[in-house]
């Protein structure tokens, strides 16, 4: 028991979650294309061939030139183009990157707000848990996506097409954030409703530490865990529901399009036989939301408290 | 006598069981009526803390023991009555207030296993008290501090940079007695400090506890249910039934002459090396329910000597010739 100190990443190495990360195929496989894909998006500026930003370097004479490997195709553009000329090859990887951006804005708004209510709502209890939680319902009751069309509209109506463009990514972060913060907390109170019974805490309060010590010091990285798994699985539902708001005109401006932006620009030529400005998008963004939904899956399994304890 | 370190006045601590407004409105007999339940953990306590003693409270599951350890410490906050330490009101402070009196008062709980954050390591649930209370302390003292008090509750202070979960049950609850001591306070509540624990190590721990009295002057109130070390711990013991004293006495008073009927019923059942015909005086029936508790004496549905007076009126404690308390009319009337 007298050995030195463990270094975190010793710690680390001997921890059930690495030890079932090892063991798992699909846990390693999702991981290692999520990370590439995250790194596409990162460092798209210096990957993609062409910057589908700069006017300069489109032609519209290059538009909807099919994927290499079709007649027709142009070797500069591997992907193919767009029906604007744009390299669908860095146009998805761009895109990639405002989808990432906007899933993780989403998610990262909606934690710092579920955290917070949820928190104060289990720890406090009484009024402002029962005030906090039946705003929770009321907004729950509503889909998140119809309360995303109709501040979107009003939004793009109050703003304008031009104005609204520029603004279109943090609208978006915003929108998503707020509409799913309900989800996080309720987890973060039923986990702090457990909590804050056990001793520890009532150690803490009879040090005389403060309410906000013990709620952000004590209890929150003892609900850690649950908010972990349930973050993961909405950053894919955010990206989901930007694609669809994208879809439906809601999102994204096509000057800088997510995926879902593309899918939309490219659903207007499917008929006229470009199907792959829709489709490949289309693809990556089944596989984005794959992989993060099976490393949620894997995170769930390793992180249940009846399957693993501490 | 001089003036105690804790006095616990006519503490009372109900437990609401109705609900909100609209849970306790019932149709009854064709009109609507309020009803309101709760829970009478305690039902007017008074107990004095002398200084450097240790009080033992015993009692059986569920008669409040533990409601009043928590009520002391201020996690509960009582329906009525006060707490005073050392003279000063301390159960309606302001938390700004209180804070001398938290550093004075620590507390020791049941469950090693739940008493340590799992997230911390032993150096920070060490060290977040001392730094709290002592803020002007410099990182050389507040790292002494650490490891004086894990010398003295036998821990190794290399193993500051564990966690909870990978010591023992014994060793987490030395770790919870050195969190307790790391504030230097002059009064501890132990509620069943050692229940939780394996029987071999049970010892090692009342032994520790002991020792720290000693060596610091500490005043304990001891909260446990195991009359074995009540008999070996306490300096006096206070017997709880139903929310209410029954009987408070020196320990070695109440050991050998046990006045009140339920002293003397529950001491009857410690078992004895010699016993191969045990006498246990049997009880009747069971434990009232703390809802509706019983008028007159809490013990008179089961008490053998109970009479007409004991099912009215509610004994008050007073003190025998021995120098004991009890709370009987029995024994004031010279009936026992």
């Amino acid at each position: 028991m007298t050995t030195a100190t463990v270094s975190r990443w010793d710690r680390f190495r001997e921890s059930f979650f690495w030890h079932s990360f090892k063991r798992d195929k699909v846990a390693i496989v999702s991981f290692a294309v999520l990370l590439m894909m995250v790194m596409a998006a990162i460092f798209a500026p210096l990957l993609a061939p062409a910057d589908p930003y700069d006017l300069a370097q489109i032609n519209i004479m290059n538009s909807e030139l099919p994927p290499v490997g079709m007649s027709g195709a142009d070797p500069a553009f591997p992907l193919g183009t767009d029906a604007q000329g744009r390299d669908l090859l860095s146009t998805i990887l761009y895109g990639t990157r405002v989808s990432l951006m906007i899933g993780f804005g989403a998610v990262v708004l909606q934690a710092f707000l579920g955290i917070l209510f949820g928190l104060l709502a289990g720890y406090l209890g009484g009024k402002v848990d029962a005030i906090l939680m039946r705003i929770a319902d009321v907004q729950l009751s509503f889909s998140t996506l119809m309360v995303a069309i109709i501040v979107g509209a009003v939004f793009k109506a109050s703003f304008g097409n031009l104005m609204f463009g520029e603004i279109a990514i943090y609208m978006l972060i915003f929108i998503i954030g707020v509409a799913e913060w309900p989800q996080i907390a309720r987890t973060v109170r039923a986990s702090v409703l457990a909590e804050k019974k056990k001793e520890y805490v009532d150690a803490a309060k009879v040090m005389g530490f403060g309410t906000r010590r013990i709620m952000f010091r004590h209890i929150l990285p003892n609900t850690l865990s649950p908010i972990f798994v349930i973050a993961t699985v909405q950053i894919a539902n955010a990206i989901i529901s930007e694609a669809a708001l994208s879809f439906l005109g809601l999102g994204m401006p096509e000057t800088q399009p997510s995926l879902g932006s593309l899918i939309k620009s490219g659903f207007d030529y499917i008929q006229s036989g470009s199907w792959w400005i829709t489709l490949i998008p289309g693809l990556v963004l089944v596989v984005l939301v794959l992989v993060i939904n099976l490393l949620g899956d894997w995170l769930r399994d390793v992180m249940n408290p009846r399957l693993y304890k501490g | 006598m001089t003036s105690p370190l804790v006095s616990i006045r006519g503490l009372e601590k109900r437990f609401d069981l109705s609900g909100s407004l609209l849970e306790q409105i019932t149709f009854e007999g064709g009109r609507f009526r309020r009803k309101q339940e709760a829970v009478h953990a305690i039902n007017g306590v008074d107990l004095e803390v002398q200084k450097g003693e240790a009080l033992c409270v015993v009692g059986e599951s569920g008669c409040g023991k533990s409601t009043v350890a928590r009520t002391v410490m201020g996690l509960l906050s009582p329906s009525a009555g006060e707490i005073h330490y050392d003279g000063q009101r301390i159960d309606n402070l302001e938390r700004k207030d209180s804070l001398p009196y938290r550093r004075k008062m620590q507390m020791i709980f049941q469950n090693p296993y739940a008493s340590l954050n799992p997230r911390m390591t032993i150096q920070q649930t060490l060290e977040e008290p001392i730094r709290f209370h002592h803020p002007d302390w410099s990182q050389v003292q507040v790292r002494d501090k650490i490891h004086e008090v894990m010398h003295s509750v036998g821990i190794d202070p290399d193993w500051g940079s564990r966690f909870g979960h990978e010591f023992s049950g014994g060793q987490r609850q030395r770790i919870a007695i050195a969190r307790a001591l790391a504030v230097d306070p002059e009064f501890i509540v132990a509620d069943e400090p050692i229940s939780a624990l394996d029987v071999s190590i049970q010892a090692q721990v009342l032994n520790l506890l002991m020792d720290a009295q000693e060596s610091r002057g500490l005043t304990y109130l001891f909260i446990t249910h195991d009359l074995a070390v009540v008999e070996h711990f306490g300096t006096r013991v206070a017997v709880m039934y139903l929310g209410r004293v029954c009987e408070l006495a020196d320990t070695k008073t109440l050991f050998a002459t046990p006045r009140h009927p339920y002293t003397q019923a529950l001491l009857s059942a410690i078992p004895k090396l010699e016993d191969d015909r045990p006498n246990h005086i049997r009880l009747k029936g069971e434990v009232p329910t703390p809802v509706n508790l019983p008028s007159g004496c809490v013990f008179h549905g089961r008490c053998p000597y109970a009479n007409e007076r004991c099912r009215q009126d509610v004994p008050r404690l007073i003190t025998t010739d021995a120098g004991t308390q009890v709370a009987c009319h029995a024994v004031e009337e010279g009936r026992l």
